[in-house]
């Protein structure tokens, strides 16, 4: 009976990983403790740091500054400068993110009715964080502007953030570790199937058995698939319910986008699984692909940002697809038209990494 | 096992480990194309340097002040209006990803700005928060300089700030992620590789040939690892060589400086990577456990991507037994501001300090399992 056979497979392939104890506590151990640990880890706000003020003013609104500055929620020390080599050393030795300095008159500029310059030193080791400093420091000056010296109201903007109204970090990142992390799961145990035999030679075995291509074949991609999907569901529970993320869309789709998905990663392993002659070589060889695949799929940086040419390589990108219909499902409740837009391109991508593992499979056994 | 000293055999142990990696095209690969393609995609691709941003303006007003402030979003250098019309159409391309924030210029905003007044409105997609702030902060920047135009009616601020960015006047991202893609590459040698190849002679069966000979269990390590460390620095030195010619990463300190920086980063790596071979014996049980102790948190963890002052007071109590913590802070000091031995000592010495701890347990570990 085919069905039997398949299902023999299959079962023989699920206790192949899952007999190992600590392969099985890596599968499922790791995904969560990662998820858990990156969230909050992973923000791109600049939270408790240290300025430097070299305040040789000591007048009324320097004071002013400085208070403002300490009271902002995200100053945890103000470090008083004596000399501008104190102030090169703070900065050269990473004790202070930026530095203030103001001159002996800016006080007496500010009441007289000119403008009082502050100069800001920043550390441009850390541009990226050194900017949104510069960013808090601009709205603490207008703040002691307006309370020194009230201006009239002109036009304003009002802005309102859709989707995640606070701009919480953390709304952003949970759908981007959904991608990212079953990705790394379902791949590392796909590349190792068909290495694994090969390296300790029970391949061959395999091979003289009854089993049809096709059969070993879903033998051995289910395996990665169910953990995959499990990894999916656990996730789509702990998210809402642990992290208070909303899953504003629809889960149906959800299911629909992530079996797709997990098709096109189980393709591109086992070509890797089959190329390769040793587990090790398996997963060097899934590493090579992992980390550009994460790089390029828009959860460190926008794909927008890129440019033009790496845009085009990142269209064949599944975890850029995915990426899109995660954050898309989780907080916007994207519509089905616009995620069947981004599940397409996957539908392309599982078509040829599939195919291509079955050649690559067929030509290995041949 | 005798532990005597004995040069001809601690070379020849050398030599035979050396042309093991020499013959897998896999190490060499993850020693020296990844890292190539690693500082590429860091030099090109991650960029937190922000392009323009595409929006959509909704202009529902036609008074020639309306008009004027919908031309000056056009002509934004931070900006692509790539969408124009009726708002529901724009909120529907918001949803979908076609723009990343929406510009409202109201009914009546020509007869406000007559009155000193003049509000827009900017809707943003909080889905990717950094854009979004992004977009408020520039539309306002549009905004309030188009007002400036109006009229003269521009007034010199109360405060002003005279920012200077030290050691990255351009601000270009690439300059610290091009040196911090070099700690990644180490971790990626000094503990993925080493833990994954050393499992694997656990795994067959070949640790304990080796050991039932005369070689002594601290020669025996160090001829394992000492191979590694020279393929760490070798990807180190061609990352650097890349960094600097191909993508302008200044390099201002000096290379002894690096070299001591890097060496001292291996000790850690390596005694990791030692550690969870011995501790695993088991192939794909070390390579994720090496990918979850040492890949990701050089990547999450070590202050590379994410400041670590602010993230949550026990994870960054966590990130203190992360040795690629102490490898981030001099590396981008050596490439991007000079030496400076004040701050290189104190975290060469804990990165050392951490070696020998790893070290130490490895060889522990290594003796249990035999006896």
């Amino acid at each position: 009976m085919i069905g039997g056979r398949i299902l023999a497979m299959i079962v023989k392939e699920l206790l192949a990983v899952l007999r190992d104890p600590r392969g099985r506590i890596t599968l499922f151990v790791p995904p969560v403790l990662q998820l858990v640990l990156f969230s909050a880890a992973a923000t791109l706000e600049v939270r408790n740091i240290d300025i430097g003020v070299y305040d040789r003013d000591t007048g009324a609104v320097s004071t002013e500054f400085i208070n403002q500055l300490a009271g902002s929620p995200n100053v945890r020390h103000i470090i008083r400068i004596g000399s501008p080599a104190e102030l090169r050393a703070a900065i050269d030795d990473g004790k202070v993110i930026a530095a203030l300095v103001f001159d002996e008159h800016f006080s007496r500029d500010v009441v007289a009715g000119r403008t009082g310059t502050v100069q800001a030193i920043f550390d441009g080791r850390r541009s990226n964080a050194a900017q949104i400093v510069g960013g808090y420091i601009e709205r603490i000056a207008a703040s002691v502007g307006a309370a020194v010296r009230p201006q009239l109201p002109g036009g304003r903007s009002f802005v309102s953030n859709w989707f995640n109204s606070n701009l919480d970090y953390l709304w952003f990142i949970m759908p981007s570790l959904v991608v990212t992390i079953c990705a790394l799961s379902a791949l590392s145990v796909t590349v190792q199937s068909v290495a694994r035999e090969r390296e300790l030679g029970t391949f061959d075995q395999l091979m003289v058995s009854p089993l049809r291509l096709h059969e070993i074949l879903i033998g051995k991609m289910t395996p990665p698939f169910l953990i995959g999907l499990l990894n999916g569901t656990l996730y789509l529970i702990i998210i809402p319910t642990i992290f208070g993320v909303p899953m504003t869309g629809s889960i149906l789709l959800f299911y629909l986008a992530l079996c797709v998905f997990l098709l096109a990663l189980i393709g591109i392993g086992m070509v890797v699984s089959s190329i390769a002659h040793t587990q090790q070589q398996a997963f060097l060889g899934m590493f090579l692909l992992t980390v550009p695949m994460t790089l390029l799929s828009g959860f460190a940086t926008p794909v927008d940002n890129m440019p033009g040419w790496l845009q085009i390589i990142a269209q064949s990108n599944p975890q850029a697809h995915f990426m899109v219909i995660c954050e898309g499902l989780f907080l916007k409740n994207l519509p089905a038209a616009a995620v069947l837009a981004s599940t397409w391109p996957l539908v392309l991508i599982a078509a040829v990494t599939l195919t291509a593992a079955t050649l690559q499979f067929r030509s290995r056994v041949e | 096992m005798s532990a005597g000293w004995n040069t001809r055999r601690f070379i020849a142990m050398l030599v035979k480990e050396s042309l093991q990696i020499g013959r897998d095209p896999s190490t060499l690969l993850i020693a020296f194309v990844l890292p190539v393609v690693l500082i590429f995609l860091f030099g090109f691709g991650v960029s937190l340097d922000t392009a323009r941003t595409r929006i959509g303006v909704s202009v529902q007003d036609s008074s020639a002040a309306a008009q004027g402030l919908a031309g000056d979003f056009q002509h934004s250098r931070w900006f692509d209006v790539v969408a124009a019309g009726d708002l529901p159409r724009l909120q529907d391309d918001l949803v979908a990803g076609r723009v990343r924030g929406i510009i409202v210029i109201p009914a009546d905003f020509g007869r406000r700005v007559l009155h000193g007044g003049g509000d827009i409105q900017v809707i943003t997609d909080g889905s990717s928060p950094n854009t979004a702030s992004f977009v408020a902060a520039h539309a306002e920047g549009v905004r309030a300089t188009w007002a400036a135009s109006q009229g003269g009616r521009t007034i010199a601020p109360v405060v002003a700030i005279d920012a200077r960015f030290w050691f990255n006047p351009e601000l270009a991202s690439r300059f610290f992620l091009v040196p911090g893609a070099i700690a990644i590459v180490m971790t990626m040698i000094g503990t993925l590789l080493t833990a994954l190849v050393i499992a694997r002679e656990w795994e067959r069966g070949t640790m304990e040939a080796i050991m039932a000979t005369p070689i002594g269990m601290g020669e025996f390590m160090a001829t394992k690892v000492i191979p590694y460390f020279g393929l760490g620095l070798g990807s180190m030195a061609v990352c650097t060589v890349l960094a600097v010619t191909v993508f302008g990463v200044p390099f201002r300190g000096s290379p002894l400086a690096l070299l001591a920086i890097a060496s001292a980063f291996l000790v850690p790596a390596l005694g990791q990577g030692l550690l969870i071979s011995a501790a695993t014996k088991n192939q794909f049980v070390a390579s994720q456990i090496a990918l979850i102790t040492g890949f990701l948190p050089a990547m999450m963890l070590s202050g590379f991507i994410f400041e670590i002052a602010s993230m949550p007071k026990p994870v960054q109590w966590l990130t203190y037994a992360v040795p690629a913590r102490y490898l981030i802070p001099p590396l981008q000091t050596v490439f991007i501001a000079g030496d400076n031995w004040r701050l290189f000592l104190p975290n060469i010495g804990a990165m050392l300090g951490f070696g020998a701890i790893f070290f130490t347990i490895a060889m522990r570990a290594s003796r249990r399992r035999i006896a």
